[in-house]
């Protein structure tokens, strides 16, 4: 019985379902002690003094001189302290920890903090300081665009958005034998681990991470857990005694990270009949007050800053600079939601002004098989742009309904987009990943650290072991990610855990069947013992990267969806309502349909969120509107019903075929919903679309 | 700290705790209760994971004091023993992704009537937030438990 391809029953369990699964905040160790974290309360300057305003009796306390080895969380760049030492960046930044038995008594502690204040740095087009820059040539802009019949320009601005998993962070480090475990809510062990190696140095050498179930991560929890897994560690190895730090939904929205600001200006030339012929891109995304992912958060965005279009001169400069504002991470999607909505919205700009319907502007662009990215990579027979462009059109009527609702305050809109899969460029051969297939007494035993954050991953690789070493797929298990006992299979992010962390796990399983030669796993055990087998990431052998002119291969493999949005808007008030997404995607193959859809749906209502809702009010460096009740993110009230299409185009490089998804879904609803508002008359460039920004955008004929 | 004695019914048996009169409702049951399985997620009563039942009516256990409940019937979703329908359909249907607002949207579900529109289960689940399903999948699984024909756009995969 083949799994693959099959909604079977999840790896979870019934445990989600009855309470029973035990997530960071449900566990106690004996003797554990509450943390808290001591935050700035200024966007820049220098700490003067701090004094301790409360009883300290059964107070642990911990400040910078506690680090053992480096003050540095070791990430991309080595620039974020673990707390701050004199200098302070952004508000809420961590400087003192402390810990009590007692949650009243540690809430009720007092500390007093005096700074030398400076003028703190908000407006990223007035930085200098740039963490990242990027330049992607690729023929000749500037002669093709003296060229060019018709030229278009726009700037394109996208906000802060948070993550708002329904679990806020939160970790456990508990003292044990010869070292220390931290149990947390976490997307990548391994980066806490590496991240602890650099405070800890040598002395600490044992320290193991095990995620516990997590309650969503969106890229909200790759890199932040790091941060708070070393403040719990530190006041653990000060005190000798388990320390929980669970953030409360406040301190985990000003405190954690976002995603990037983005403001993306297009300059583009095209013939009368709608040929692109010039493509000149600037991104500036603000990366916060510390480096974190910026780097590559930036890579991606501006790889998939010229949409999936062809044209053979173009240019991307890119810039992720500084600020003081609380620095800005991953999340889902990862700077290509910012840029493909400025050049989705862009291209409908186009069509208005060369009266062009936008579906024709896309047919006449949209990339094919043999066609060549703003990268120069030549797209490969899964190359699926026009698929899901012509299904979407027709599934949803699209040019008779664009027509029949021109004068109403009915509006219909279209984005297409695509999603590279996996590390960028050479990413995937410098990650060399590992997974892990132990043989059980019944069957086998998946051993990764790749996480289950809702997406199904445990599922998922129980399905494409159980085909590929043709067993039942009851008798494959799947261990709790624990560092000191799985294999690194890499960060579970970017699109990456079916399609790379699966096909080692393929590759683990034909191996592991050519091993037992015909034997049962019972049997195999009797005549010789356990067997286990490791496998490293082996990405295609065509994939050429140069990281100095990011020209090549950007990624092994793209999904491509097109969104067509349908929706209302109150002539009075201007608020929009949603009636109705089609979501055509094509992502490979789905290994699990009823999980792929849920990503897509789940992916849709987040960028239903980020088109219409979610605006971050930063106030003096801070967000100003930190709770639930004034950021909004969809409820069951806000979304509309989601058709989804999964369309197929088999990845070869794939395990059974199967591409990324995970983030593909975020990349398309922004842009559609500003097109259907277009169509309107209303000129929205900027997201949120919230109803006071669409009244300063026009009014509704 | 004054502490009282607040009496009243969990999941079927009579509790007597002692605790100061502002306790929240979610801090007694996780802390003194030992239930882990009502969820925190924003403290304020708006993302609706600390649902529980008091009197059959679902309520925020996150902004409910202790004291309200006194001499109340209290459901958590470990009242419901694992063997409610619903329960599985929402793993078979992915109306559980990470799981973290599950046991609050169930129990805010089966304040629903015999047989609910889908904009019946809009109304009822609209003060639960799901961030990873965009809600379809949460739906197809209340639909189905009600024994009501899912929409196409809502349909099994």
């Amino acid at each position: 019985m083949a799994a693959v391809g099959k909604s079977v029953a999840r790896k979870d369990g019934i445990g989600k379902a009855t309470g029973g699964a035990k997530y960071a905040d449900d566990l106690t160790f004996p003797g554990m002690l509450f943390g808290r974290t001591i935050r700035s309360t200024i966007p820049r300057g220098r700490v003067r003094s701090v004094k301790l305003d409360f009883d300290t009796a059964g107070f642990t306390i911990v400040d910078h001189r506690d680090v053992p080895a480096k003050n540095a969380v070791d990430l991309m760049s080595q620039d974020q302290p673990f707390l701050v030492e004199t200098e302070v960046r952004h508000m809420a930044e961590p400087i003192l920890l402390l810990a009590h038995e007692d949650k009243e008594k540690l809430s009720a502690a007092r500390v007093e903090i005096e700074y030398d204040e400076e003028a703190p740095l908000f407006d990223p087009e007035q930085s200098t300081q740039v963490f990242k820059a990027i330049d992607i040539v690729k023929g000749d802009v500037a002669a093709a665009l003296a060229k060019a019949d018709v030229i278009v320009e726009g700037t394109y601005r996208t906000g802060h958005q948070e993550h708002i998993y329904i679990e806020p962070n939160g970790v456990i480090a508990v003292p044990e034998d010869g070292g220390i475990a931290i149990y947390g809510s976490v997307q990548c062990p391994f980066y806490v681990i590496k991240a602890l190696r650099c405070m800890l140095g040598s002395a600490h050498p044992n320290v193991r991470v095990i995620q516990t179930e997590t309650g969503g991560g969106f890229g909200g929890k790759e890199e932040y857990p790091s941060i708070i897994a070393g403040h719990a560690v530190l006041l653990a190895l000060k005190s000798g005694r388990p320390v929980k730090i669970i953030y409360d939904r406040v301190e985990d929205m000003v405190a954690t990270t976002k995603r990037h600001p983005a403001i993306v200006r297009h300059r583009t030339g095209l013939t009368r009949d709608g040929k692109l012929v010039a493509m000149d891109v600037d991104v500036l995304l603000d990366g916060g007050a510390y480096v974190t992912l910026s780097p590559t958060v930036l890579s991606r965005g501006c790889i998939h800053a010229a949409g999936p279009y062809s044209c053979d001169d173009t240019r991307i400069q890119g810039r992720a600079v500084f600020t003081n504002t609380p620095p800005n991470g991953a999340f889902r999607g990862f700077g290509a939601p910012q840029t493909e909505f400025a050049v989705e919205v862009h291209m409908d700009r186009i069509a208005e002004q060369l009266g062009i319907d936008p579906v024709e502007l896309r047919r006449i662009n949209a990339l094919r098989p043999g066609d060549r990215t703003a990268t120069g990579q030549t797209l490969r027979d899964d190359c699926s742009a026009h698929m899901v462009l012509e299904e979407a059109v027709k599934r949803t009527d699209f040019t008779r309904k664009r027509r029949e609702y021109r004068g109403t305050n009915r509006t219909i809109g279209l984005s297409l987009f695509y999603h590279g899969a996996g590390f960028t460029g050479a990413g995937e051969r410098n990650l060399k990943s590992k997974a892990r297939l132990e043989l059980t007494l019944t069957g086998v035993r998946i051993a990764t650290g790749s996480t289950e954050i809702g997406q199904g991953t445990r599922t998922m690789h129980a399905q494409i072991v159980t085909d590929a070493l043709a067993i039942p797929y009851e008798s494959v298990e799947v261990a709790q990610p624990d560092t000191s006992r799985v294999a690194d299979s890499g960060p579970t992010v970017a699109s990456r855990t079916c399609m790379v962390v699966g096909k080692i796990l393929e590759e683990c399983a034909l191996e592991m069947k050519e091993k037992l030669g015909g034997l049962t796993p019972a049997e195999y055990y009797a005549r010789s013992g356990g067997l286990t087998v490791e496998r490293m990431y082996e990405p295609p052998d065509w994939i050429q990267w140069d990281d100095n002119t990011y020209l090549g291969d950007a990624y092994a493999t793209y999904g491509w969806g097109c969104d067509v949005v349908e929706l209302e808007v109150d002539p009075d008030t201007y608020e929009v309502r949603p009636l109705r997404i089609t979501a055509v995607q094509e992502f490979g193959r789905p290994i699990h349909p009823a999980l792929a859809r849920g990503q897509i749906e789940g992916g849709t209502a987040q960028g239903m969120g980020y088109a219409l809702l979610e605006r971050v009010v930063m106030r003096d460096g801070a967000m100003a509107n930190s709770t639930l009740t004034n950021y909004t993110i969809p409820t069951t009230l806000d979304m509309p019903e989601v058709d989804v299409v999964m369309l197929e185009n088999p990845y070869p490089g794939g395990p059974f075929g199967a591409k990324g998804l995970g983030e593909l879904p975020m990349d398309g609803p922004a842009p559609a919903v500003v097109n259907a508002l277009r169509h309107m008359g209303l000129d929205v460039r900027e997201i949120p679309a919230t109803p006071e920004l669409i009244a300063a955008c026009g009014t509704i004929a | 700290m004054r502490y009282d004695r607040v009496k009243f019914t969990l999941n079927g048996a009579v509790r007597d705790v002692a605790a100061p009169p502002a306790a929240r409702l979610i801090d007694v049951l996780r802390e003194e209760c030992g239930l882990t399985g009502t969820k925190e997620g924003c403290g304020e009563g708006e993302c609706g994971a600390c649902t529980v039942l008091v009197d059959g009516e679902p309520v925020c256990s996150c902004i409910v004091p202790v004291a309200q409940v006194a001499g109340a019937e209290v459901t958590t979703i470990e009242g419901l023993n694992g063997e409610h329908p619903l329960q599985k359909l929402f793993m078979d249907e992915v109306g559980a992704q990470c799981g973290i607002c599950t046991p609050g949207m169930i129990m805010a579900a089966l304040s629903l009537g015999p047989a609910p529109s889908l904009d019946d289960v809009r109304t009822a689940l609209a003060g639960n937030l799901c961030r990873c399903t965009g809600y379809s999948a949460i739906y197809r699984a209340v639909m189905k438990w009600r024994g009501m024909p899912i929409p196409e756009t809502a349909g099994a995969t």
